[in-house]
């Protein structure tokens, strides 16, 4: 590892050195490190790039990191990872990606993550998307979550710029019981494009998601949000959308709930502006300046 | 000190369609170290006037005078630098910031525990407790007031502006409220209030009215306004 992967894993995955248990390490489209332990298994794909992750049976507070990182221009890297948690295993999930680009040809990397959660199992999974250097730099994440009863998956996603597209959707069917949480976090600048799309089908009784999107535009930056979340049995949805304009920027935030069923509560929340002024007031009274203020309010929105 | 030289300030009301004067040639010098309280009818101005010393809004004519110097084209943060300190009437609240993160940059200082413990047990809350909040709708009107006193005081300053500091207040006793006034006695404190008890603890009094003001000594300005009870000459039903 050179210090530009060095720096990309830490910028992704605040990885500072080879972590901790099960781990996949993925450059310019191959395998460059890997453990795999008998808790997690990793294996590779045969018919196709990527990887299978096994989280056996009741394995409880382990983790597995599987960055990728993109250190060439011209590249696609089209990946398929899939990942089985067994009944009753609680895991973390670290994934990401990470380019810098040093010629000007695009590189793109599209992860294709498909979760199955088995009953009663729990998942927090965090994902990291960063751009560095010239040249186009595209991520297209699609990922797929299937839950049986019981199950909780949390996810956070994090995009903080230099990624110039993105067009990330998420999947999720959830049976009885099963409970979603997803964070993303999104910062536009220059001509970056990012297309956000959920789709949430709550399934089974009781089943429960809620979204969190806060995302910050700005220069010409375009963020398109759609969610569609459908409530087919007794279930809870809340969809909630915040963001911050700035320059020439552009939010677009297109909503969809669709109750199948009396019982089902589904809710979606907008809200799309600049700046407020009085905060940009409230910090300028402590003695910042004017950038020094809207830089502190959009660090602390995305944190 | 602070003075006021000749201070108007005009808004056009756009419901008639004409220019109205909030405040018209106010000239007023606050005296150093001590403690002024503005009062005065509700839309009076009050409110306008410490902005204006802020630098939130400008004057339409006047100039603002501060330790020798013309601020009235200043910045806010210009004139925060110089040592002016405000705690807004309607407290802000900020996604994603917490106490801490404002009681930082507000004394250009990492707080630990024990630092911000100094500025919140002033305002009767526990450090511990409130240091990693965010300053969200998770925290009440009256929390956020006095989080919003702690930061003025973490700020620290020569000139303290606090615009209706009892409002939303409701538990916290009213005597520690003016306890944490009278700790600020070597300093220029201006404090928009309708408090008696606020008042009464005030060097100076100025009040402003619908059709002009009187600053003065508290006791000259009181006996003025003593033969009617104070809430019914400010426009109140109480005696």
């Amino acid at each position: 590892m050179n210090s530009i992967d060095k720096e990309l894993l830490k910028s992704i995955s605040d990885l500072h050195s080879v972590p901790e248990g099960s781990f996949n390490i993925r450059k310019n489209g191959e395998c460059l490190e890997r453990r795999s332990t008998s808790d997690i298994e990793i294996i590779s794909k045969e018919d196709k790039s990527g990887i299978d992750i096994i989280v056996h049976k009741g394995v409880k507070n382990k983790s597995v990191h599987i960055p990728v990182i993109i250190t060439v221009g011209d590249l696609t890297d089209v990946v398929y990872n899939d990942f089985y948690i067994e009944e009753d295993a609680d895991v973390l999930i670290v994934a990401g990606c990470g380019i810098h680009n040093p010629t000007g040809e695009e590189s793109r990397h599209d992860g294709v993550h498909t979760f199955h959660l088995q009953k009663n199992s729990k998942v927090k999974y965090v994902e990291k998307h960063l751009g560095t250097g010239l040249g186009g730099k595209v991520l297209n994440p699609l990922t797929k979550i299937f839950m049986e009863k019981n199950s909780y998956f949390e996810m956070e996603t994090l995009q903080l710029g230099g990624v110039t597209y993105s067009k990330r959707d998420t999947e999720a069917v959830l049976e009885d019981n099963a409970k979603v949480i997803i964070k993303e976090k999104i910062l536009t600048t220059e001509n970056n494009e990012a297309i956000t799309n959920f789709d949430v089908l709550l399934k089974g009784k009781n089943s429960h998601v809620q979204v969190t999107s806060r995302s910050v535009a700005k220069g010409e930056s375009k963020q398109v949000f759609q969610s569609n979340i459908i409530g087919e049995n007794s279930s809870f949805g809340h969809v909630e959308c915040d963001g911050i304009l700035l320059d020439n920027a552009q939010i677009i935030s297109i909503p969809k709930i669709d109750a199948k069923c009396p019982e089902a509560s589904l809710v979606h929340e907008a809200a799309i502006g600049k700046i407020a002024g009085e905060q940009l007031i409230k910090l300028m009274s402590l003695g910042l300046s004017h950038e020094e203020a809207e830089n502190l309010i959009i660090k602390g929105y995305l944190s | 000190m602070l003075e006021l030289k000749n201070i108007t300030y005009i808004v056009h009301d756009e419901k008639t369609n004409e220019e109205r004067a909030v405040l018209k040639n106010i000239n007023v010098k606050f005296p150093e170290n001590k403690l002024t309280v503005i009062t005065g009818q509700n839309g009076s101005g009050k409110s306008t006037l410490i902005k204006l010393i802020m630098g939130i809004i400008s004057p339409t004519s006047g100039e603002i005078i501060y330790n020798g110097k013309n601020i009235t084209n200043l910045s806010i943060n210009e004139r925060a630098n110089l040592g002016i300190t405000i705690a807004l009437q309607q407290p802000v609240r900020f996604k994603g910031l917490t106490v801490k993160n404002l009681l930082d940059v507000a004394s250009e200082k990492s707080n630990k525990i024990s630092d911000a413990c100094e500025y919140l047990s002033k305002v009767g809350l526990c450090a511990k407790n409130y240091l990693n909040r965010e300053l969200d709708s998770t925290l009440s009107g009256g929390e956020l007031k006095r989080i919003e006193l702690a930061i003025s005081l973490a700020k620290g300053g020569e000139l303290y502006l606090f615009d209706e500091p009892e409002a939303g207040i409701d538990l916290w006793s009213f005597d520690s409220l003016v306890d944490l006034f009278k700790t600020l006695n070597d300093k220029t404190v201006i404090i928009v209030s309708h408090q008696e008890k606020i008042i009464e603890e005030a060097d100076y009094l100025l009040i402003i009215e619908n059709d002009g003001y009187k600053m003065g000594k508290k006791d000259e300005i009181y006996s003025i306004l003593k033969p009617e009870p104070i809430c019914k000459k400010l426009g109140g039903q109480n005696e």
